[in-house]
């Protein structure tokens, strides 16, 4: 008798996508509760509860309910959706250029989102003074802008060797608005301090505002992504085996850059530069679940939001009131963390 | 059945595959042999339309250029020298990814896909391995793998190049005949071989490249003559010829 073998692609199975999800809320319910006024879990639940149509949840005191609501909520909603972009991007470069080292700012759009921010708060700050738009917009701008330049460089070496190509035209590009970004500034040392601070990144002056404008782009590049994480997986066998399995290897590997760039660019506009989230959180993932690109996908997105609202409220405590630049707490914990995992883990490779 | 019309490859102002004519039957096996450098990965290449070529190329008398990428990788199935083997995937992982062209793009397999690389697997002897990662696999192993893959792709042309690199002589006589088996159910195999006595013990028809030329074609007794060997491959041997097949064997020159 001919025994049948299980053949199923393992995803993200039950118990990583339960644990990654308590994860997740466990860290929005931190999130929420820790900050410099104390807060009783009761009002915290109604203040979040009766928002929430035909629950039918009183409010909490109008004090209680604006901190909550008007202060600690869209900080902790713009940190997750930041964080969860991040990750799933930093996991589809990581895929589709088949390098580990690989982060969302692979294709400067980093160096583009700084060049742009900068331009904003010395030039344009003072002219549209209260404007909240000037500075993500210019940010926002600027990372697009950078891409596509270094999209169009990577290109023009031809197709075969575009895969390396493109990396280099991103290095090229990170290196060249660096450069022109921090002569602006030492053209104008009155606004360091501005600039400096959105360089390292912050959910401090979080609204619901800023999640308005993150959330649309975040969810459609997201989107896309886990729909593409079969084809990921595809991808990982290479150009050649991923052709003669008859996925057009071109078309698949743009439609990922552009969703992965969209949603970076996007985060990055409203949060600065977070460093490290888009490596370590699907490291992790695969060092402790699978490798597999069904896997590494959605539970980036998920672990990655928690991540972020986890060091968000590391940040905002450890020297409160005063805040800790976000981007320092991701590095300062994260390295340790990943290096622990590194030593522990036990996979096949 | 799988044909090439006057098939050129170049690169660049080099040509690597100069006029190559042929034609698979179902349930053939052609070998491409010739020395390194002779055209015969080039060829499989544009046969699995994975390099531009010139000429034709035809399935079942249609043209491939004129059908889709899904569509061409329904019809034959490809399996590089150096397959990428993803060192954490599960062998059952792997395998699956072979049915990518009947699974629409954004989709998920269906129970037929995951029967279908169940019985790849089957064939392949592979069962116990499953939920093993590739990486944990011996070279043999390995390679029932990669084949397993390919026939999950349920393509009547199988396109191997140099199906036993790296194998030891019984590993290489097992995928060999799994590779064999397989032409019961109908399949056409193409694949590029080094070893000349093997090539000859298993395909029923050799073609013999040279600088991208076709130099000989037809029965092992007709191609692995001395002389060919000595004139394309610059090597001295002696061919054995009894009733079991053709033997090459290497002779010092000294």
């Amino acid at each position: 008798m001919e025994t049948t073998p299980r053949v199923e692609a393992r995803g993200v199975g039950l118990r990583a996508g339960l644990v990654t999800a308590v994860f997740l809320v466990a860290a929005i319910a931190v999130g929420l509760a820790v900050g410099s006024v104390h807060i009783g879990l009761d009002s915290i639940f109604r203040s979040v509860f009766s928002h929430v149509p035909f629950l039918h949840v009183h409010r909490a005191a109008a004090f209680d309910q604006a901190v909550v609501w008007q202060l600690r909520a869209p900080r902790v909603a713009l940190a997750a959706l930041v964080g969860g972009m991040l990750a799933v991007a930093g996991a589809s470069y990581q895929g589709v250029f088949r390098n580990p080292l690989c982060d969302p700012y692979l294709l400067g759009v980093a160096g583009g989102a700084g060049l742009g921010a900068t331009l904003a708060i010395v030039y344009a700050a003072a002219a549209t003074a209260g404007s909240s738009w000037t500075v993500p917009l210019a940010a926002f701008a600027g990372a697009i802008g950078a891409v596509v330049v270094t999209y169009a460089l990577g290109r023009s070496v031809g197709a075969a060797h575009m895969t390396g190509a493109l990396v280099l035209a991103g290095v090229t590009m990170a290196t060249f608005t660096a450069a022109v970004q921090t002569f602006v500034q030492q053209q104008h040392t009155q606004q360091l301090q501005n600039v400096y601070a959105w360089l390292l990144g912050g959910f401090s002056t979080a609204t619901w505002h800023d999640v308005a404008i993150c959330a649309p782009y975040v969810a459609a590049s997201a989107l896309v992504l886990v729909l593409h994480r079969r084809v990921l997986d595809v991808l990982s066998l290479g150009d050649d085996e991923a052709t003669s399995l008859g996925i057009d290897v071109g078309r698949a590997r743009l439609a990922i850059v552009v969703a992965a760039t969209l949603g970076t660019a996007a985060a990055v506009s409203v949060s600065g530069l977070i460093a490290f989230v888009g490596i370590i959180v699907p490291h992790t993932i695969r060092l402790l679940v699978s490798t597999s690109y069904r896997a590494v996908i959605p539970l980036s997105l998920v672990a990655g939001a928690g991540f972020l609202v986890l060091t968000d409220v590391v940040a905002r405590t450890v020297l409160s009131p005063a805040e800790l630049p976000i981007g320092v707490v991701t590095a300062f914990l994260g390295a340790p963390f990943f290096a622990i995992v590194l030593r522990t883990s036990r996979t096949a490779r | 059945m799988i044909e090439a019309r006057d098939l050129w490859v170049r690169f660049g102002p080099v040509a690597a595959v100069r006029g190559l004519s042929f034609r698979a039957e179902a349930g053939g096996w052609t070998a491409l042999i010739g020395p390194n450098g002779a055209g015969k990965t080039s060829a499989l290449r544009a046969l699995a339309g994975l390099a531009a070529y010139e000429g034709e190329v035809l399935h079942d008398g249609r043209d491939v250029r004129r059908l889709g990428r899904r569509a061409v990788a329904r019809l034959v199935a490809y399996v590089p020298q150096k397959p990428e083997t993803p060192p954490a995937l599960t062998v059952a992982e792997y395998v699956l990814l072979g049915r990518t062209p009947h699974i629409p793009y954004l989709g998920g397999e269906s129970r037929h896909d995951r029967e279908a690389a169940g019985g790849a697997l089957r064939r392949f002897e592979l069962e116990r391995f499953a939920e093993r990662p590739l990486g944990s696999l011996s070279g043999g192993e390995l390679q029932r793998a990669v084949l397993a893959r390919a026939l999950a792709q349920e393509a009547p042309v199988l396109l191997l190049d140099e199906p036993t690199t790296a194998l030891d002589l019984g590993r290489q006589q097992l995928v060999l005949e799994l590779v064999d088996a397989l032409r019961s159910d109908g399949l056409t195999v193409v694949t590029t071989m080094h070893d000349l006595t093997l090539a000859g013990q298993y395909a029923e028809r050799l073609i013999l490249l040279d600088e991208g030329s076709v130099v000989a074609e037809g029965a092992a007794a007709d191609v692995l003559s001395a002389p060919n060997v000595a004139a394309h491959y610059g090597a001295n041997v002696r061919v054995v010829e009894d009733d079991a097949g053709v033997f090459v064997l290497p002779l010092r020159t000294r």
